[in-house]
């Protein structure tokens, strides 16, 4: 099909840069020298997973040594191809054997990097600088002791040696998120040494079509884009479709705000979402593949150009797989920047050049998808369970989670709380563990007032569901949705009302404008929710909001408008009292929403201690020494920085 | 192949329907009516405005019954009280973002959009809020664009670009800042868009309309300093009455004529006897090149946006193109200098008004080329409907007028004029007159029924003189494009092309009254208004264009023959190449 | 194509070795056209008028669709972009830490909205949705470059040193 401009070049270029760019050369390769037979992956497999044993095994036998460096999307953005190349260039001045430094995908724990793991102890370094890396060498290679100070350090304020004494990761169970951190993503080989490309060498060989679809069902998994639709059924439906050619389709357009697992499993094992690509071909007659990859993931393309390269060297991809009759070629598309092409015909439409709106169902894209073909489309994370299930077997899954909601999630723990950062937990998990457990709770000794899960599309979830074990009925019980699987924590500092117009002003700018109730209506609703916070609303306003809020979710098109109203519906649910507070008493008891507030000092609370004082960018706080502070009304700007920097709690 | 049928329940109604149908139309079958707005047969059915929701039991949310298949045994409900409440509240969003100056609309009183505010008893606007706002696009001699009165509903885009293959106009920007534009927010008059007025047709409400000229001509009629001639176009009399209530392609010449002099104007002619000339010249034109093996084939020019379209998309093929200009400009032309003289008037005072079922002739009579002596050929292009606004302030009740006939000397017309008026007409007009010269003969075998009907592209071949001539007559841009394509890479064999910008031709013109959705998917609107010509055609004394005595005298007194120099001079124009996109 | 290009910027003959590469790397095939725009886009700066008239004939799709489909993404734009490119994330991490107050900052100093340019082309600012940096949040990127953990008076430094320049 599509040829791209060659580029090695700009790919440097971006990636100095750390700027968004561009394309993958996905000339087809001619059949190159380095294709290998089956007999031959299977040496690669077993040579190269002696040698990477230190990776997974604290106790491995080996004299080598193991530098891993981040290189995920945040760590990146702080230095850490820094810290990688001034690693090498110590390591080659002091002339130094058996040490390797390696560039993995994300540790999850993105709010202590960038991070540096030595293994196989297994030490875990955070926030380095590229100035730390000689003293790591001196320190921890040559002289075998640990560098104290940047030993990572849990909520409680403990050193923790070892990655695995986190409590951030005691609870996870990792499968989607298996290779992130612990393979160089940019070497198939490494992929190969843990299991990779034997799923697809054990379809290939050892089952029929049924026989994989029908493990998948057994298994119990579901799309872990949002809607929870049971995978298997979705292949099933695509291969009894009828069409000669069809296609199999990764959603990688990941777009809920503050969800970032599909990208880390692009960047960190990418080589896992081509296999399953790879099998799901297989089970449904498809020998052509499209992933559709937000452009704003300069470093998670780029890595898959390199795997799909990698993949097509091996012979992996391309004709006749493994010597079968099986062919199948992926290629790479990508987005441009619009939420709503995540929703999967919305998606097609921008795959065949056109402006990304969604098309009525039915027909579904099992169908007639892309060009009108049956399309299997399923999301980054989805595809990343495949191939263990294969592997493993459907009871070994099926028996991680709950009743409905089999094997895990991964979940991007961001907001108000201590460790922020990706967790792959099982399904029933409760949000309390994740929360308190996990995540280490909430910051600056703030109270816990509400989770927020699903993005745009999910609702708040308040401190009485804090024991619900997540799973995609019980969320939607409580007005929520497990969407990608963003899940921000709010503290009491949070104004529910403002929360929802946040997510309005999201569904609104990112409404695609084909059908009315999504283009009008979101924009009505948040009409609504600004004259609440502004303080002219009433309390009509409510009920207004909530018919139109009903009658969205019911008359759009896609999930996009579809869900628009849940963060709406979900706090007016669980909050309704602040939302009255806002409409009848004019107050925003957060102080939020400043056309409402006056920020005073409690007297009994003050210390005269003067932070809020210095903090305040317009001097409208009064008093000197050790006086208790008062605000200047007519200054004031209603900015709050007095009040995150108060200690004492003290203003409001 | 047996057609299949599935029977399914609709509002406790059981129905069986053909497999493959919507639920729409199944309801239809049993008489059950589900509200429309964004859907329009076969052209846009997309079910983007939500009105035409339905329940389906045991499926998760509304069906778009415009869209969905019936199933077997499928339960419908189409007016639940939640249904009911989510159409009102759809409607109320787009009436929320609407300019309701509904008083002074071009539409008002045919606005399908205030046909729903009736229907649904919408009092008030539950959900006001921001409402967009754009300019007016008043720049194109032929359309006006106020999207402020668009409700998105892309019936017009979806025209333009499939069934027009233009792609002049489409949706821009997203979400509440959606709107129908340009490319760069440009008027249509610097875009390829070609005039044809068929965006017109589809559209729902007044966000698209003809650029009214109505003013101009009550201000010369009122001017005793000018000698006002209205000349009407042959599918103008098979629609004005629906303007005034009566059954599609009703004729109503007579009254039309009586009307037009109550207006005032000084002489009312027919265009069918330009149409007579044009057919004279371009039966000799085609005669000549088939002679001379050049410029084959002719293709007609009577569609000005046909025109349009050659001049931008295939300017190498312009020569193709019959010189003669279409039926109006030849008889405004003689009307101007063989009329002027003969009845003695300063061709300066006439004011030349053409009563078209197009709005492309609007741009057609301000081309330079359609003057002759500093004088434009016609000064003013009415459409069917504006000519049925001009009765209706004059207070004139047409249904009940009685019937009269044009004005002399030019008043006589053949029925080979008459059917001018759609697809396939001119050409079956065109080869009457042709195997005459030919063949000498005054043949009595002169209806071409292969060109006649609904196809987009007609082909034939038909033996003239013991010569077999390959015919073809498109209708519809997209299907210009494919005879073009033919040609252009010499696959075509054809010696006479005819081709008409709109879809079914003159009497589906942009200008002609504008049809509900739901009329236009219940019926075949082209062939009631086709059928009313071709009677008139069989009526007609005379149907071949040559043998009109009006023609026979006017081209002995004044024009000498067909192809002279100065029939060339007032009745043939030439073309130019032009920039697709004024950018 | 027409090798006599007008274009607002200099450089005509550098844009047009540009597009006629695009035009023989990429086959005129409709499916083609976001991936041709990405180019563009990045090679540019923006998508020109001009070149979307070329790109409108290489392609055989109506302008109004490619202009369609160009102010649908965001990704793309129509008008120059300024010197430095400032987008502030206000994805749900940041914003929850406070990165609206860093946009409000932002616009009050430059005075312009977000998706505009500053009259001296020094300065675009944009609002951007998550960049993946949500264990700093909130942040900010210049030119690419990501600043976590970002306050007003972080911003003030950044705006105050590239002024300077």
């Amino acid at each position: 099909m599509s040829h791209y401009l060659s580029k090695n070049v700009i790919y440097d270029k971006i990636l100095q840069k750390n700027k968004t760019l561009i394309h993958c050369p996905t000339s087809v390769s001619k059949r190159s020298d380095k294709m290998k037979t089956v007999n031959e992956l299977h040496k690669i497999r077993e040579k190269k997973r002696k040698e990477l044993d230190l990776r997974i095994n604290t106790k491995a036998d080996t004299r080598e040594k193991h530098i891993l460096v981040c290189h995920g999307t945040g760590c990146t953005s702080s230095k850490s191809p820094e810290i990688l190349e001034n690693f090498k260039k110590i390591l080659k001045e002091k002339k130094i054997q058996n040490v390797r430094v390696i560039k993995t995908g994300c540790f999850g724990l993105c709010a202590k990097g960038p991070i540096v793991i030595i293994r196989p102890e297994d030490t875990f370094y955070a926030m380095v600088t590229p100035e730390d890396c000689e003293e790591i060498i001196q320190t921890h290679i040559i002289e075998g002791k640990k560098v104290e100070r940047l030993l990572c350090k849990d909520v409680d304020g403990s050193i923790v040696n070892r990655l695995d004494e986190l409590n951030f990761y005691k609870k996870q169970k990792r499968i989607a998120l298996k290779n992130c951190g612990i393979i160089n993503p940019e070497d198939i080989d490494e992929y190969i040494a843990f299991d990779g490309y034997e799923a697809l060498e054990k379809v290939l060989f050892k089952m029929t079509q049924e026989e994989v679809i029908n493990l998948i069902k057994e298994s119990g998994l579901r799309g872990r884009g949002g809607a929870g639709f049971p995978t298997g059924k979705k292949w099933e439906f695509t291969k009894i479709a009828k069409g000669e050619q069809k296609y199999v389709v990764c959603n990688a357009d990941e777009g809920d705000p503050g969800a970032f697992m599909d990208r880390s499993i692009l960047e960190g094992d990418p080589h896992s979402i081509i296999e399953a690509m790879a099998i799901a071909g297989y089970s449904i007659g498809a020998n052509k593949g499209f992933i559709y990859v937000r452009a704003e993931y300069p470093i998670a393309v780029k890595r898959l150009e390199i795997a799909i390269k990698q993949a097509r060297d091996y012979g992996i991809l391309g004709k006749n797989i493994f010597k079968t009759n099986f062919d199948f070629d992926i290629e790479i598309r990508l987005g441009a920047g619009a939420f709503v092409c995540g929703e999967e015909t919305a998606l097609l439409e921008s795959i065949e050049g056109k402006r990304g709106q969604p098309r009525v169902k039915p027909p579904f894209p099992a169908n007639a998808g892309l060009w009108g073909k049956p399309t299997l489309i399923n999301n980054v994370e989805t595809y990343a369970n495949i191939a263990q299930i294969i592997l493993k077997g459907a009871q070994w899954y099926s028996s991680i989670g709950t009743e409905n909601s089999k094997g895990t999630k991964v979940f991007a723990l961001g907001g108000n709380v201590n460790n922020i950062g990706l967790v792959e937990v099982p399904m029933g998990t409760t949000l309390r563990e994740i929360v308190y457990e996990i995540g280490g709770g909430i910051p600056n000794g703030r109270k816990f007032k509400a989770a927020q899960t699903g993005g745009p599309s999910g609702g708040c979830i308040p401190k009485e569901h804090l024991d619900t074990p997540i799973d995609y009925e019980s969320l939607k019980e409580i007005g929520s949705m497990m969407g990608s699987g963003g899940l921000i924590v709010m503290d009491d500092t949070k104004c529910m009302v403002s929360l929802a117009k946040f997510y309005l002003e999201f569904t609104v700018s990112e409404s695609c404008g084909k059908c009315t109730p999504c283009r009008i209506g979101t924009k009505r609703m948040l009409e609504i929710l600004e004259k609440l916070c502004n303080g002219e609303g009433c309390e009509s306003d409510l009920y207004r909001l909530e018919k139109l809020a009903t009658n969205i979710q019911k008359a759009s098109v896609c999930g996009l408008g579809q869900t628009a109203p849940n963060p709406v519906l979900s706090t007016l649910k669980h909050f309704r009292e602040e939302f009255k507070e806002h409409a009848i008493e004019k107050k925003c008891r957060t102080l939020e929403c400043k056309a409402m507030a006056e920020i005073t000092i409690n007297e009994e609370k003050c210390k005269g201690c003067g932070l809020c004082q210095r903090h305040c960018p317009v001097d409208a706080i009064e008093g000197t020494a050790r006086e208790k502070r008062i605000i200047n009304q007519e200054k004031c700007i209603k900015c709050g920085t007095c009040l995150s920097n108060c200690p004492f709690h003290a203003i409001g | 192949m047996k057609e299949e049928f599935v029977t399914l329940t609709i509002d406790g109604e059981v129905i069986k329907a053909k497999k493959g149908s919507t639920i729409l139309e199944a309801a239809k079958q049993a008489e059950i009516d589900i509200p429309t707005l964004c859907f329009l047969k076969d052209i846009n059915e997309v079910g983007d405005c939500r009105m035409c929701i339905v329940e389906v039991e045991g499926k998760r949310g509304f069906a778009t019954s415009c869209i969905q298949k019936v199933e077997e045994g499928m339960i419908v409900h189409t007016n639940t009280p939640s249904i009911l409440e989510a159409r009102r509240v759809v409607l109320d969003l787009i009436l929320s973002n609407h300019t309701k100056d509904c008083l002074t609309c071009v539409r008002s009183g045919n606005c399908e959009l205030q046909e729903l505010a009736i229907k649904l008893n919408v009092r008030n606007i539950e959900f006001p809020g921001e409402i967009a706002n754009h300019k007016i696009d008043d720049l194109s001699p032929s359309i006006v664009r106020d999207f402020n009165k668009c409700i998105l509903c892309r019936r017009c885009v979806a025209t333009c670009k499939n069934v027009q293959k233009i792609g002049a106009i489409d949706c821009i920007n997203r979400g509440f800042e959606s709107s129908i534009s340009t490319v760069g927010n440009k008027s249509l008059n610097d875009v390829n868009c070609t005039n044809c007025g068929q965006c017109i047709q589809s559209c729902p409400t007044g966000a698209l309309h003809e650029k009214e000229t109505i003013d101009d001509v009550w201000n010369k009629l009122k001017n005793p300093d000018f000698y006002v001639v209205v000349q009407t176009a042959p599918a103008v009399r098979v629609a004005l009455g629906e303007e005034f209530g009566m059954k599609i392609g009703t004729n109503v010449t007579g009254k039309m004529i009586t009307a037009l002099k109550r207006l005032g104007f000084n002489k009312v002619f027919d265009t069918n006897t330009g149409a007579d000339f044009t057919i004279v010249e371009e039966a000799n034109e085609l005669i000549e090149r088939l002679k001379e093996n050049t410029h084959l084939p002719m293709i007609t020019s009577c569609s000005p946006g046909w025109v349009k379209y050659i001049e931008m998309n295939y300017p190498e093929l312009l020569p193709h193109l019959s010189t003669c200009k279409s039926p109006h400009q030849m008889f405004g032309a003689l009307i101007k200098t063989y009329f002027a003289k003969k009845e003695g008037i300063d061709p300066k005072k006439i004011y030349v008004v053409s009563v078209m079922p197009c709005i492309a002739k609007k741009f057609e009579r301000q081309r330079d080329e359609m003057k002759n002596n500093d004088l434009y050929d016609v000064d003013n292009v009415i459409t069917t409907r504006e000519l049925a606004r001009m009765i209706k302030q004059a207070n004139i009740e047409f249904e009940n007028l009685e019937e009269t006939t044009f004005d002399n000397p030019m008043g006589e017309a053949t029925g080979a004029g008459a059917i001018f008026g759609t697809t396939g007409g001119v050409m079956e007009a065109a080869l009457r007159t042709a195997q005459d010269i030919l063949t000498g003969k005054s043949l009595q075998n002169i209806e071409f029924k292969q060109v006649r009907g609904k196809d987009g592209i007609k082909k034939a071949t038909v033996n003239i003189d013991g010569k077999d001539i390959n015919i073809v007559a498109a209708s519809g841009l997209a299907n210009a494009q494919k005879i073009l394509e033919e040609i252009k890479k010499g696959k075509a064999n054809y010696q006479f092309v005819e081709i008409m910008a709109c879809p079914g031709g003159c009497v589906m013109g942009g200008g002609q009254p504008i049809k509900t959705s739901k009329t236009r998917s219940r019926i075949d609107i082209r062939k009631l208004r086709a059928n009313s010509l071709y009677s008139i055609d069989e009526k007609s004394k005379i149907r071949k264009s040559h043998e009109n005595p009006i023609i026979k005298k006017i081209y002995q007194e004044y024009l000498e023959k067909p192809g002279s120099n100065k029939a060339h001079k007032l009745l043939h124009t030439h073309y130019m190449e032009r920039e697709k996109y004024n950018i | 194509m027409n090798k006599n290009l007008n274009c607002d910027n200099c450089n005509c003959i550098k844009k047009d070795e540009f597009l006629e590469k695009i035009f023989t790397i990429y086959k005129p095939e409709k499916d083609n056209l976001i991936q041709i725009l990405n180019e563009i886009q990045e090679h540019y700066g923006y998508i020109p008028m001009y070149v979307q008239k070329e790109l409108s004939e290489f392609l055989s799709i109506p302008m109004a669709e490619i202009y369609g489909v160009i102010t649908f993404y965001s990704r793309f734009s129509l008008e120059p972009q300024g010197k430095n490119k400032i987008s502030v994330c206000l994805g749900t991490a940041c914003f929850v830490k406070g990165s609206q107050k860093i946009m409000d900052r932002l616009t009050e100093r430059l005075k312009i909205e977000p998706g505009q340019t500053t009259e001296d082309g020094l300065f675009t600012i944009d609002q951007t949705r998550c960049v993946g940096a949500c264990g700093l949040a909130p942040v900010f990127t210049v030119n690419g470059e990501v600043y976590g953990k970002a306050t007003v008076q972080k911003l003030d430094q950044v705006l105050d040193e590239l002024m300077r320049h």
